[in-house]
């Protein structure tokens, strides 16, 4: 499954290189100040770092129009960044400040955004597979011609309450993609320890729902999916799976020892496979853009960044009356 | 020698029925298995089958007839050579009921309820009287009626008309796109649900019961309850969660707990559990209307059960509103739900021993009408709580902590709670009866603290 490094696909400008470039350095560079301020004690809790699937959210988001919706697990901070919400409002978040996306009171795993069409940010895993379902369903009903992409992981997968949605889904002819993250462990668990299944996509047929594997080291490989997918589900022809093959360098959270893996694992995917490098090299040898070019990018970025910590440290800790409100629409 | 054919029971609370139609005339022979007669019950029509062969010596009663009880002798089925003339005299039409336990015997019985004191109805409006089966199906129809995003899906509320007919009519109504039957997949489909509510709906989910609704509880109380808090206030899901809960009559403990203590418990829920068919009606109505997911909490009893419900246009009740059924000065007995049966007849049996009972009807559960309750032992100065649910950490627990807070230098004895007994719901008829809340518990209950 190597892909030829520097072979420009023919589908893409060098201004959506430059963008998908911008995109995943983002969260990277997010992720590696949210692991930073961890390790400082300002951000608390469970923290689950996207690092290594930056193409998965980056090529769907892509394939996605305004008003699409997306929900996910609590790996969710690059899916946030991915679908436009600001930097500031969700590292705010992770440190439990009152310019959060949810005033503090979510935390890391429990983010949501109406405006962008962010369902959450769910900590249950696999419950945000049926929700999903969910949104979708309400689309449909409502006509509006929208599409949801549910996201979940390798572990999810096995929950029995994603067949459950499969079966329903497929019924119903609900305009849903579940797109399975496949970063190959489920916490400590490998895929190989956890199903005698070849693939997860293909779980989907005993449902009729059609699906198929993608790299997810590839972003151009996954817009590419992502657009079959949301072309299927937009025809009315029910829900799509992409099972979108990736791979997470960081531990399971912050407090995992990763013993269940090799170092060398890690560092093989990180050298031969990295996603962000292959857009980089791309760019490059495509000339669409120079060493310069990429730095003023990648600075910017760490910009961004910066900023978007800084307000988390500074922004206050939400008022003591804020513990009782929210919990009800009319209180 | 005759047999006589007798009014089968077809479910575990069904008392009477409707001999729908005769599917043998007097003369036909019959062998067992052959179908004799179509019988409605109040959930469902069903085939009645001949168990014994003989030839129709007499039919008893006429095809179309209403409010057959159970165990009247419908026919005469005659042996071989026997001649109708040996049939037995037809037993009188009010033949007693099939032995069923003391409670919903008593439920079935029971005259038509006072009128509460609340009055939250115009003077001379117009009652009738209605089913709270038909109440909460009236509820729904009005609040489809009025706004086209609220739908109901659930297992048999379409096609099958409803497992317990609650949902009778609908589909006809508001067809297949607001009245869906989903597969027996409440995990599944309650979190189909909820993401319809965050879209912008607004669901109503029927659980064939609340025993079922376990399988959906992560949903119900993770991603239902906790999400408007979780999001800062951003989103919540409106919706009801509906159907029966608690015990119906001889299901077993897998089908008999009663859940009301579980949801009130959780932040972020609303949790309504009403009695009466006008309180069926206006709190549903309310619920449908609420911006945030409703635990209703049904009986399978009272869904047969009159009452008069105030013909209005648009009847809601407000939730934390408790209602004062019946006032009193010696003792409050606060209840909700099927308990209030129990309730308002201990305060029956009390009155002619001259103890004067106050009996509240709390009607919800979350938020709870505290201010009532503690203003009727400020002013009777005892208190006893009845609920059918598990004794420990009960409603009554709850109250009697509250009470003992807010009220303890008015209390003249310890606050008493009749519960169901501390143990999974047996099947066998005695231990069922045992294990169930008796009105005599809640009688010497008031006794015990009146010192009588």
């Amino acid at each position: 499954m190597a892909t030829a490094k520097g072979a420009t696909k023919p589908n893409v400008s060098k201004e959506e290189l430059l963008e998908f470039y911008r995109e995943m350095l983002l969260i990277r560079r997010f992720e590696e100040k949210a692991g930073q301020l961890y390790g400082m004690g300002l951000i608390g809790g469970f923290c689950h770092l996207y690092i290594g699937q930056e193409a998965v959210v980056v090529g769907l988001e892509a394939a996605a129009e305004e008003g699409d919706k997306r929900i996910t697990s609590y790996r969710d901070h690059g899916h946030m960044l991915a679908c436009g919400m600001d930097p500031k409002g969700v590292m705010a978040e992770l440190t439990g400040r009152e310019g959060g996306y949810s005033k503090g009171k979510g935390g890391s795993m429990h983010m949501f955004s109406k405006e962008k069409h962010f369902y959450g940010g769910h900590g249950i895993v696999a419950a945000q597979v049926p929700i999903g379902a969910g949104l979708a369903f309400a689309d449909k009903y409502l006509d509006n011609k929208r599409v949801t992409f549910a996201y979940f992981g390798d572990g999810a997968a096995n929950q029995g309450q994603v067949y459950e949605t499969y079966n329903m889904a497929e019924l119903w002819d609900l305009p849903v993609i579940f797109v399975i993250e496949n970063n190959q462990y489920a916490m400590g668990t490998s895929i190989k320890r956890s199903t005698k299944s070849p693939s997860l996509w293909e779980r989907g047929a005993a449902y009729g729902i059609p699906g198929e594997e993608v790299d997810g080291m590839d972003v151009l490989a996954v817009k590419a999916a992502g657009e079959k997918a949301v072309a299927h589900c937009r025809a009315g022809k029910g829900p799509y799976i992409l099972e979108v093959k990736t791979y997470r360098y960081r531990g399971h959270s912050m407090s995992d020892p990763a013993k269940y893996r090799t170092r060398e694992e890690v560092q093989k995917m990180r050298e031969e496979r990295d996603a962000i490098e292959h857009v980089r090299t791309m760019l490059l040898t495509g000339k669409h853009a120079t060493e310069d070019d990429l730095k003023a990018i990648d600075k910017e970025i760490k910009e961004i960044v910066n900023e978007s910590a800084e307000f988390a440290k500074t922004s206050p800790e939400p008022a003591l009356e804020e513990l009782w409100t929210d919990i009800y629409a009319d209180a | 020698m005759a047999t006589e054919v007798l009014m089968p029971a077809l479910s575990p609370t069904m008392e009477e029925g409707t001999l729908a139609k005769w599917l043998v005339k007097e003369g036909d022979s019959v062998s067992s298995g052959d179908i004799l007669a179509e019988i409605e019950t109040d959930k469902a029509t069903m085939e009645f089958e001949a168990v014994d062969e003989g030839v129709i010596g007499k039919i008893l009663v006429s095809e179309g007839t209403e409010g057959v009880k159970v165990n009247t002798p419908i026919a005469v089925l005659l042996m071989d050579g026997e001649s109708p003339d040996a049939a037995p005299a037809p037993a009188a039409a009010v033949s007693s009921p099939v032995e069923t336990r003391e409670a919903p015997a008593a439920v079935a019985a029971a005259p038509r309820s006072e009128a509460p004191l609340e009055l939250e109805v115009p003077d001379g409006t117009e009652m009738k009287a209605t089913t709270v089966r038909e109440a909460l199906r009236d509820a729904m129809a009005e609040e489809m009626r009025r706004d086209e995003t609220v739908y109901l899906m659930g297992e048999e509320v379409a096609e099958y008309q409803g497992a317990y007919k609650i949902s009778q009519g609908l589909l006809d109504e508001f067809g297949p796109k607001r009245v869906i039957d989903t597969p027996i997949t409440e995990h599944g489909f309650a979190g189909i649900a909820v993401g319809a509510a965050f879209g912008g709906l607004r669901p109503i989910v029927e659980f064939m019961t609340f025993n079922f609704a376990m399988q959906a509880i992560d949903h119900i109380i993770n991603s239902a309850a906790k999400t408007r808090y979780m999001s800062g206030g951003q989103m919540g899901a409106p919706m009801v969660f509906r159907g029966p809960n608690g015990a119906a009559a001889r299901v077993g403990a897998q089908h008999s707990q009663d859940y009301a203590a579980w949801y009130a418990q959780v932040p972020g829920l609303k949790v309504v559990m009403p009695f009466s068919a006008a309180d069926a009606k206006g709190l549903l109505k309310t619920a449908i209307r609420d911006d945030n997911p409703v635990i209703f909490l049904e009986n399978e009893i009272l869904y047969g059960r009159s009452f008069d419900v105030p013909v209005m246009d648009d009847y809601t009740v407000p939730f934390g509103k408790a209602k004062i059924w019946r006032e009193g000065t010696d003792v409050t007995i606060v209840s909700f739900g099927i308990g209030m049966t129990y309730a308002l007849e201990a305060a029956d049996i009390l009155a002619k021993e001259s103890i004067s009972a106050e009996v509240v009807d709390l009607r919800t559960l979350r938020p709870i009408d505290y201010e009532t309750v503690i203003r009727s032992v400020q002013k009777t100065n005892r208190c006893v709580t009845v609920e059918e649910g598990f004794p420990v950490c009960s409603i009554g627990n709850h109250l009697s902590a509250k009470i003992m807070t807010e009220a303890f230098d008015y209390l003249d004895a310890p606050v008493l709670n009749c519960t169901g007994k501390d143990v999974p719901m047996p099947y066998a008829a005695n231990l069922e009866k045992h294990a169930l809340l008796t009105t005599k518990e809640v009688v010497d209950a008031v006794k015990a603290v009146t010192y009588r």
